[in-house]
C-alpha cells in the first residue's frame, strides 16, 4: 500500500535503498548527509540489515567492499571532503567491478568549505576523483520523490553493470522537505547482480559475456575466487602484461560505452519550441523550473534540459540540442564544471552561456529569469 | 605438507617472495592451522592488504581478496558483519597495519569483531624496498633512514591488548610449531585475536642491518624470543633484550557480530512490529 508522507531528500534516498534490497551501511558522520546514515541506523537492523558507523570515510568504503562482496547490496553517504577520502577505494571498486553506491551530499569546497551550504562543486571529482582511466556512473536527483525512485535506479546499474554508481546530490535536495508517496516495497524489482552457473573448477571470475560484464559469484558459495586491485586477467589473478592492462582497461570503459541508451537519463522541460535551453541538474534545476515557466509567461521561449545522469556525460543528448535552439545557458552552483563538458559537446554549434554560483547560497529563479531576459 | 600444499594452495606457485624470506613459512602456518581446526574451506575468506605478506591471498584457495594498502581490516569487518558465518582471516604487514592501517587495526580490535589477523612483522617495507616501518627497531638503517630511525617500535601485542582485542600472541618464523598453535586458538577464539609473527627479511631488513642471511636471522629470533611461561621464572635481567613469544593475553567480551543480532536487529524488530 502507498504511503504518503513528508520527507526530506536525504531521508528519501535512504528509503530508496531500503526500497531497492540494500543490506549494508558503512559511514562515517559528515554534513550534509548525517540524515542518510541516521535514517538507517534505524531502518537497515528493521529490515534484517546491518549498519556500522565505521572509525572513518575510509574505513566506510572498504567495508561497503567487503559486503557487497558477499553478495549483498551496499551503500555508503558522505559529503565533500569525505567523498575525497574515499576516492582510493573507489578506484579499486571500479577495477575489481564490486557493485557499491556512494552518495555524496555535495557542500562547499574546496576542504571544509561550508558544511550547511549548498554547492555543486563535485561534479569532476565525482568523474575523476580517483586516480586512473577507469569508468563511472553518477546520478543527480532533484526532488525528494526522486532521491527515492534515482537510489533504486543506481542500484539497477551498479548492480547490472558492476560499478560504482555515484550518487551526486546537493545539499538543497537533502536537506529539502517535500510530499512523497512511497510505493509499497514488496512491488519494488529487486536490482541483482548476474550470477554465475555452479561452482567449477573452471570458474573464472573476471570472464565477461557478451555484454561485457562478468557474472559475479557471491563468497562463501564456494567459488573460491580472486579479487585484486591490481590489473588482472579474467582469472582474476593479477597480469601486468601490456595486452592484459589494454584489454581490462578498454573492457571496463566499453561495458559501460556500450550502454549509454540503458544508463543516460534525462528531463527535457518544454524544450519543444525553446529558443533558449537551461542546461541544469539537482538543486538549480529546481529553480530552472520556475524560470522557465515565468519567461514563458512573459513570452520568452525557454526550456530546461535537466541531467540526471552526470557521468557518463550525455554526449548525444546535448549535441542533439544545441542543433535546435539558438542559446544554451548552464546553471550550476560552481565556479563552471559541467559548462565545460557543454562546450565542447556543442563544438561551436549554439553560444554556450554560464550562470555560476559559488557564494553558498542557490541560484534563484529571479536570476535565471534575468538570464533570459525577462524581468 | 603436500597434501596440504595441494588442497589450500592455488596452482599459482613458485611465489614471488625472495628466497630465505620468511613469509612462506607464515603463510604454511597458517595453512596448517586451517586444516587442525578443519575449517569450511568454501566459508573461510582471507583477506590482505598491500606488501610482501599481503601478496598470500593470491596463492590460497579460498575465497580471497587483495585490497588497498592498510584497508585490510575494515574490508574483513565488512565480510564479516555482512555474512557472519564466514571465518574470516586477515593477513597484513607492518605497515599495511599499523602505520597506513593503524586506525583500522585499533578499532577493528576495540569492536572484537571476530576476525583472525595475522600481522607478518618483518620490521621493514619489503616491497618498496627496505623504508622503515612502525615496527622497526630505533637506530635500525633503512633506506629512509640512513642515518639510523629515531622513532620507538610499537609493541602489537600491548597495542592490540589496549585497544580491546580478546585473543593476542605472537610466534616466529622459527617457532613454527608455536605459530600453527596460536593461530589456531586465535582461529577458534570468538572474538577479535592477533597475532604477531615475527619474520626475516633478509633481502632489505637483512642486508641493510648486516642481520646476516636467513638462517642467521632465525637463529636470532630462536635466541631472543622467550616462551611466556618461561619468562615468568625469569629475572628482569635475563629478559633484558629479548621478547615474548605464545599467548600473551586472553579475556572475555561479546562479540561484535553476535551482539548485532541478539541486541541491535533483535531490538529493531520488536519495535517495528
Ligand atoms: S623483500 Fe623481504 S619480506 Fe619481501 S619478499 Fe623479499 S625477503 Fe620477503
Amino acid at each position: 500500500m502507498a504511503k504518503v508522507l513528508l520527507m526530506q531528500g536525504n531521508q528519501a534516498c535512504a528509503e530508496g535503498a531500503i526500497a531497492a534490497g540494500v543490506k549494508f551501511f558503512a559511514g562515517y558522520p559528515i554534513t550534509p548527509s548525517t540524515e542518510i546514515a541516521e535514517s538507517l541506523a534505524k531502518r537497515l537492523p528493521q529490515v534484517g540489515g546491518k549498519f556500522i558507523q565505521m572509525e572513518d570515510e575510509i574505513a566506510s568504503m572498504a567495508a561497503i567492499i567487503g559486503a557487497s562482496l558477499t553478495g549483498k547490496k551496499v551503500l555508503t553517504a558522505t559529503s565533500g571532503p569525505g567523498f575525497s577520502l574515499k576516492q582510493e577505494l573507489i578506484g579499486y571498486a571500479a577495477i575489481t567491478e564490486t557493485p557499491v553506491v556512494i552518495a555524496n551530499v555535495q557542500r562547499v569546497g574546496p576542504s571544509t568549505g561550508q558544511p550547511t551550504a549548498a554547492a555543486q562543486g563535485d561534479v569532476m571529482q565525482a568523474r575523476w576523483g580517483t586516480h586512473g582511466d577507469h569508468p563511472i556512473i553518477a546520478l543527480t536527483p532533484a526532488s525528494v520523490p526522486e532521491c527515492f525512485s534515482l537510489t533504486i535506479k543506481a542500484y539497477e546499474m551498479s548492480e547490472k553493470y558492476r560499478v560504482p554508481v555515484i550518487f551526486l546530490m546537493d545539499e538543497v535536495i537533502g536537506h529539502m522537505r517535500e510530499k512523497i508517496e512511497l510505493p509499497d516495497y514488496s512491488e519494488v524489482k529487486q536490482p541483482c547482480r548476474k550470477a554465475p552457473a555452479a561452482p567449477s573448477a573452471d570458474y573464472q571470475a573476471y570472464k565477461p559475456d557478451q555484454d561485457l560484464v562478468p557474472p559475479m559469484a557471491a563468497f562463501g558459495q564456494g567459488y573460491r575466487y580472486h579479487v585484486t586491485g591490481l590489473v588482472h586477467d579474467e582469472t582474476g589473478f593479477p597480469n601486468g602484461s601490456p595486452a592484459a592492462t589494454a584489454k581490462l582497461l578498454k573492457r571496463l570503459h566499453e561495458k559501460i560505452e556500450n550502454h549509454l541508451d540503458d544508463i543516460v537519463l534525462y528531463e527535457e522541460y518544454r524544450l519543444e519550441d525553446a529558443d533558449t535551453a537551461i542546461i541544469a541538474y539537482g538543486g538549480t534545476a529546481r529553480s530552472a523550473y520556475a524560470a522557465i515557466d515565468m519567461a514563458r509567461e512573459q513570452g520568452i521561449k525557454a526550456g530546461m534540459f535537466r541531467m540526471i545522469t552526470m557521468w557518463p556525460f550525455p554526449d548525444k543528448q546535448i549535441a542533439k540540442l544545441a542543433t535546435k535552439v539558438k542559446n544554451i545557458v548552464v546553471a550550476e552552483m560552481n565556479y563552471g564544471q559541467v559548462v565545460g563538458e557543454v562546450k565542447r559537446v556543442v563544438e561551436g554549434k549554439a553560444p554556450v552561456k554560464l550562470v555560476a554560483k559559488y557564494d553558498s547560497d542557490p541560484i534563484s529563479p529571479k536570476e535565471l529569469l534575468q538570464v533570459l531576459g525577462g524581468r | 605438507m603436500e597434501k596440504l600444499v595441494e588442497k589450500y594452495f592455488r596452482p599459482r606457485l613458485p611465489h614471488i617472495w625472495c628466497p630465505g624470506c620468511g613469509n612462506g613459512i607464515v603463510t604454511g602456518a597458517i595453512v596448517k592451522a586451517i586444516d587442525k581446526l578443519g575449517l569450511n574451506q568454501d566459508e573461510t575468506v582471507i583477506v590482505s592488504g598491500i606488501g610482501c605478506s599481503s601478496r598470500a591471498s593470491g596463492y590460497l584457495n579460498f575465497d580471497t581478496v587483495h585490497s588497498a594498502h592498510g584497508r585490510a581490516l575494515p574490508v574483513a569487518t565488512g565480510v564479516k558483519l555482512s555474512e557472519p558465518r564466514l571465518n574470516v582471516i586477515v593477513v597484513t604487514g607492518d605497515g599495511d597495519s599499523t602505520a597506513i592501517g593503524g586506525n583500522h587495526f585499533i578499532h577493528a580490535a576495540r569492536r572484537n569483531i571476530n576476525l583472525t589477523v595475522v600481522l607478518y612483522n618483518n620490521n621493514i617495507y619489503g616491497m618498496t624496498g627496505g623504508q622503515y616501518s612502525p615496527l622497526t627497531p630505533s637506530h635500525s638503517i633503512a633506506t629512509t633512514a640512513p642515518y639510523g630511525t629515531l622513532e620507538r617500535p610499537f609493541d602489537v601485542p600491548e597495542l592490540a591488548k589496549a585497544a580491546g582485542a580478546t585473543f593476542v600472541a605472537r610466534s616466529t618464523a622459527f617457532h613454527t610449531q608455536l605459530l600453527v598453535d596460536v593461530i589456531a586458538q586465535g582461529i577458534a577464539h570468538d572474538g577479535f585475536s592477533l597475532i604477531e609473527a615475527v619474520t626475516q627479511c633478509p633481502i632489505y631488513n637483512g642486508r641493510q642491518n648486516k642481520l646476516g642471511d636467513a638462517p642467521t636471522m632465525m637463529k636470532w629470533q630462536r635466541d631472543h624470543a622467550v616462551n611466556v611461561e618461561a619468562a615468568k621464572k625469569m629475572t628482569p635481567e635475563q629478559l633484558a633484550g629479548k621478547f615474548l613469544i605464545g599467548v600473551l593475553h586472553k579475556s572475555e567480551a561479546p562479540e561484535y557480530t553476535k551482539q548485532y543480532d541478539d541486541l541491535v536487529i533483535a531490538n529493531a524488530q520488536k519495535g517495528a512490529k
